[in-house]
């Protein structure tokens, strides 16, 4: 009589597409969420949903209602004390008071946000969109992980190198014993009777030929069992596994002097964002140094890297001098991926960017995977990026771009880290 | 089904044969086979009790699917737009946060009656869903005037399939922008899209489909015609010019601009069309709440009971059910701080169970206000009321003293021209009949919303739209008004006017909404 559907397995989600009209509706809002949260979110912190609110006022759908005024005669239920021709008090603030519930239509527009939560997925998707960066782009940035070949079993099919010899021998063992199972039990019982028959009758009994018959023609078909079958065959399965190369540590590098004022310092952190996403797809564990430097140098939490207001002169060799004493004391087994970037307005003391070079040439260069120098800044390039332009001829993995504008962020990113032709 | 499920079924329906043929085993786990057997069950008392349902399926589903459905308004299907996304963000974030249940059900007024079941419900809980929705809503829909006259349930959820491919392809061909505003546009004014007293074409698709295409081409020539600029005949055009157009003010406000606005797109006006449609066949929800969901509340609580009465169901289905349904027909008075207007499960059911008790035990009290129905058959006396009324015509004509006094009902009536409210009727015998009218006009949508209809068109100079608001008891309008001329506006696309009327004609006030004139876009 009745149809009885489990539905459980499909149809989920049928509200994404409007889910998604919803978000884009309100687009600007949710950049704008997004854009805090990077603010106020660490670096390492990124793959998660975040709450956006909107107003009230700009997801209300208007209609046609009667606002408070006229005549309003209004029936209620749990009447206590009152009598027909009973005079009450209006109640305050011009409210709905006895009658309330009534006005279909409320005129309040002081409710509370429409707050709800966007999905990791949701999230990233706005936040890559900030830096502009293509889909096609997007998804390769994604993909990028090394595969390795990893066992997984067995298989019915393959090429003959892979065939496992145990494997097909022990299933062609059971399939032997299988179909042949009716058979030599009957041959069993055959020669235990013809046995019995040997010793009471004669040879020529017409019992023990028929026997004997029988019993070569079981074993005609037991030995007509094939000893291997293709259908034994098993192969050695071997399929890819991404491939998380053991452990990263990044360092990131910032000028903290007067002239980089916060608008650099969130490029800075947009960019170091991108770069741990980045390598968070490649390493199974990565770690993240923060060092930031005036005239001194200090390694410091990514609180006080992003917020500290200290400030002084410009003295680029200490912050390089003390990231090759981490890298050397904390990070020197080969075990460690090492990957800089350094961010800079690229002011620096003129006798100091020499050294720089110098530094990194021969001590910080040879021991790191990769190095990545993005100058913040609008104007012309300065003395240290004219230093630093010596260094890829010998040192290819040293990449240097400059960053004017947010919008440059991502696009610098690519083109520090496109793939290497080698 | 578990070993022990089918063990402890077969066991009691062994032992119990005599009495009930299926005993429902003591526990809160559904499973397939024990739905099915009690929805055999649940049919048979409901088919003993003579409900007229259409065939009924039901379909097991999850939360989270529960949030979809809620969220393209309880139907399957439904095309695309982003307030559905804020209803569903909404849901998930209450029912997340542990700030509501969902509801237990979902029903479909379609054929078959689809009834979704939530996975997360008890055994129970799915036992009083079937007798809810599968039999209560489902009679009620094949058996209410409203619903035989303005929806079909045959074609609806084709409907729905046509609406949302027709809109899918708008949004590839016009973009999503485009489709959205025009969207926002009609559901502003989709309470304004339905015929009240003409009984409107049935919804049928393949008709549909075949009248679309002829359909756009010949709005087009009519709206063509009306806003003809050639010149014509002297004679033709003083004739002309006295008439008024419309002629008659119009209710309807999205046919009207489906069929006159100037400068829509012929997809535009199928897309206006939609709304429309999908506007009309809600209207009957919308005034049948307290009778539907009376009389869904109602035959649950008949049928699990005659059930219990039977020893199909046992004490613990027992009061878990009883538990349920009391949180779902409580009433709290106007002064507790949970009151949120008059429950219509409350009075709906409050008053079904009073008709039953008026044929089956009248009192003098009842023999005078009810002789028609004091002591007449129960089961045939529901059934025409269920049949032949909505809700306001429905209370006018059976609420009951009992019933109002058992309520409390009370009336207030606030004129804002006086210092104080004054308590206006109470439950006694002077109040009885006003408290009754009073409740019934309550119930009215016509006075609910304010009333709005098409009065004229400037046919010959700015193409301005006038709208007339019949003011109903003075009320004014809510301060959306603005933002939803600027809507009409939109579909117009040209000047708006809103002018508030009182009953003698004279107009108490102008509202206007300039249209901002978009080049057309060919």
């Amino acid at each position: 009589m009745a149809h009885l559907i489990d539905r459980r397995l499909q149809g989920k989600n049928k509200s994404a597409g409007n889910r998604e009209r919803f978000l884009r509706r309100h687009k600007g809002q949710i950049k704008e969420a997004v854009a805090r949260a990077i603010k106020g979110r660490s670096i390492t912190d990124m793959e998660k949903g975040e709450k956006v609110s909107i107003p009230v006022k700009d997801i209300n759908e208007p209609n046609f209602g009667h606002a408070r005024g006229g005549i309003w005669e209004t029936v209620s239920p749990g009447n206590e004390e009152y009598q027909a021709g009973d005079q009450l008090q209006r109640p305050k603030g011009g409210g709905s008071g006895q009658g309330k519930g009534k006005a279909g239509n409320s005129e309040e527009t002081s409710e509370d946000d429409f707050v709800f939560e966007l999905s990791q997925e949701e999230f990233m998707q706005y936040f890559f969109e900030d830096l502009e960066l293509p889909n096609l782009v997007k998804t390769q940035l994604q993909a990028v992980t090394e595969f390795k070949q990893q066992r997984a079993g067995y298989t019915i099919s393959g090429t003959p190198s892979n065939i496992h010899v145990l494997r097909s021998l022990r299933g062609a063992l059971g399939r032997r014993i299988a179909v042949g199972g009716n058979a030599r039990g009957r041959l069993q019982e055959a020669e235990d009777e013809l046995e019995q028959l040997q010793r009471t009758a004669f040879e020529d009994d017409h019992r023990m030929l028929a026997l004997k018959n029988e019993i070569a023609a079981l074993r005609s078909r037991l030995a007509a069992i094939p000893f291997l079958d293709p259908i034994d065959l098993r192969y050695s399965n071997r399929i890819k596994v991404p491939k998380p190369t053991s452990q990263a540590v990044m360092f990131c590098v910032m000028d903290v002097s007067g002239s980089m004022d916060q608008q650099k310092k969130d490029a800075a952190k947009r960019f170091f964002i991108l770069l741990y996403l980045f390598l968070q797809r490649a390493y199974e564990k990565i770690e993240v140094v923060f060092i930031r430097h005036h005239t001194q140098a200090a390694e410091v939490d990514e609180n006080e890297f992003f917020n500290s207001r200290e400030s002084g002169g410009t003295v680029v060799s200490s912050a390089l001098n003390l990231l090759a004493k981490v890298m050397h004391e904390r990070y020197a087994s080969s075990d460690w991926n090492v990957y800089v970037a350094q961010a800079s307005d690229g002011d620096n003391w003129d006798t100091d960017s020499a050294t720089c070079r110098e530094l990194l040439v021969n001590t910080i260069m040879p021991a790191v995977q990769y190095y990545a120098y993005v100058e913040i800044t609008e104007g012309e390039p300065q003395n240290l990026w004219e230093e630093y332009t010596k260094i890829p001829d010998e040192h290819p993995h040293f990449a240097m771009q400059k960053i004017a504008s947010p919008a440059d962020i991502y696009p610098v990113f690519r083109e520090l880290f496109r793939k290497q032709e080698t | 089904m578990t070993a022990t499920a089918i063990e402890k079924a077969a066991g009691k329906s062994a032992h119990a044969k005599t009495d009930a043929p299926f005993r429902l085993p003591e526990q809160s786990e559904w499973t397939f086979e024990l739905i099915e057997q009690i929805h055999e069950e649940i049919r048979r008392v409901a088919a003993s009790f003579k409900l007229d349902t259409y065939p009924n399926q039901l379909e097991i589903i999850t939360a989270e699917q529960m949030m979809d459905a809620y969220a393209s308004v309880g139907m399957p299907v439904s095309y695309n737009h982003w307030s559905f996304g804020k209803q569903f963000l909404a849901t998930e974030k209450s029912y997340k946060r542990g700030h509501m249940g969902l509801a237990y059900e979902i029903v479909i007024n379609s054929n078959p009656c689809i009834a979704y079941l939530m996975e997360e419900n008890s055994l129970t809980m799915q036992a009083l869903v079937i007798a809810h929705a599968s039999y209560g809503h489902n009679s009620f829909f094949k058996g209410n005037y409203l619903f035989r006259t303005w929806t079909d349930a045959d074609a609806i959820i084709d409907y729905m399939l046509f609406a949302k491919n027709y809109l899918a392809e708008c949004e590839r061909r016009h973009g999503i922008d485009a489709v959205e505003e025009l969207l926002d546009s009609c559901h502003a004014l989709q309470n304004y899209g339905v015929d009240r007293y003409k009984r409107p074409a049935r919804l049928s698709i393949a008709e549909e489909k075949e009248r679309q295409a002829e359909r756009e081409r010949y709005l087009q020539s009519q709206v063509n015609d009306l806003w003809r600029t050639l010149p014509r005949r002297e004679e033709v055009v003083a004739a002309e010019h006295d008439k008024r157009f419309p002629e008659e003010p119009q209710e309807n406000l999205l046919y009207f601009i489906e069929k006159h606005a100037p400068l829509l797109e012929p997809w535009q006006r199928e897309v206006v069309r939609i709304v429309r449609k999908i506007s009309q066949y809600f209207y009957p929800q919308r005034q049948t709440q307290v009778m539907n969901e009376g009389w869904a509340t109602f035959w649950h609580y008949t049928i699990l009971n005659q059930l219990y009465d039977e020893g199909v169901v046992g004490n613990g289905f027992m009061i878990e059910f009883l538990q349920s349904h009391t949180n779902v027909v409580t009433q709290p008075p106007v002064t507790s701080k949970y009151y949120s207007g008059i429950n219509p499960y409350a009075l709906g059911f409050a008053m079904m169970r009073d008709i039953r008790r008026i044929c089956e035990a009248p009192t003098a009290e009842d023999r005078h206000w009810f002789p028609d129905i004091a002591g007449s058959d129960w089961l045939t006396t529901l059934d025409f009321a269920m049949r032949n009324f909505k809700d306001e015509s429905f209370i006018a004509q059976y609420l009951s003293p009992k019933l109002i006094r058992d309520f409390h009902f009370f009336a207030v009536l606030d004129d804002d021209r006086n210092e104080k409210l004054s308590v206006s009727a109470i439950h006694d015998d002077n109040g009885y009949r006003y408290l009754r009218e009073q409740l019934a006009g309550q119930y009215n949508l016509g006075n609910r919303e304010p009333n709005i209809q098409v009065w004229s068109v400037n046919t010959r100079g700015d193409r301005s739209l006038t709208l007339h608001h019949n003011q109903y008891q003075r009320r004014p309008l809510n301060k959306q008004t603005d933002e939803v001329l600027k809507h009409v506006a939109r579909l117009w696309g040209f000047d708006v006017v809103l002018e508030t009327v009182d009953p003698q004609g004279t107009v108490l006030n102008t509202q206007e909404c300039k249209s901002d004139k978009k080049p057309r876009v060919n």
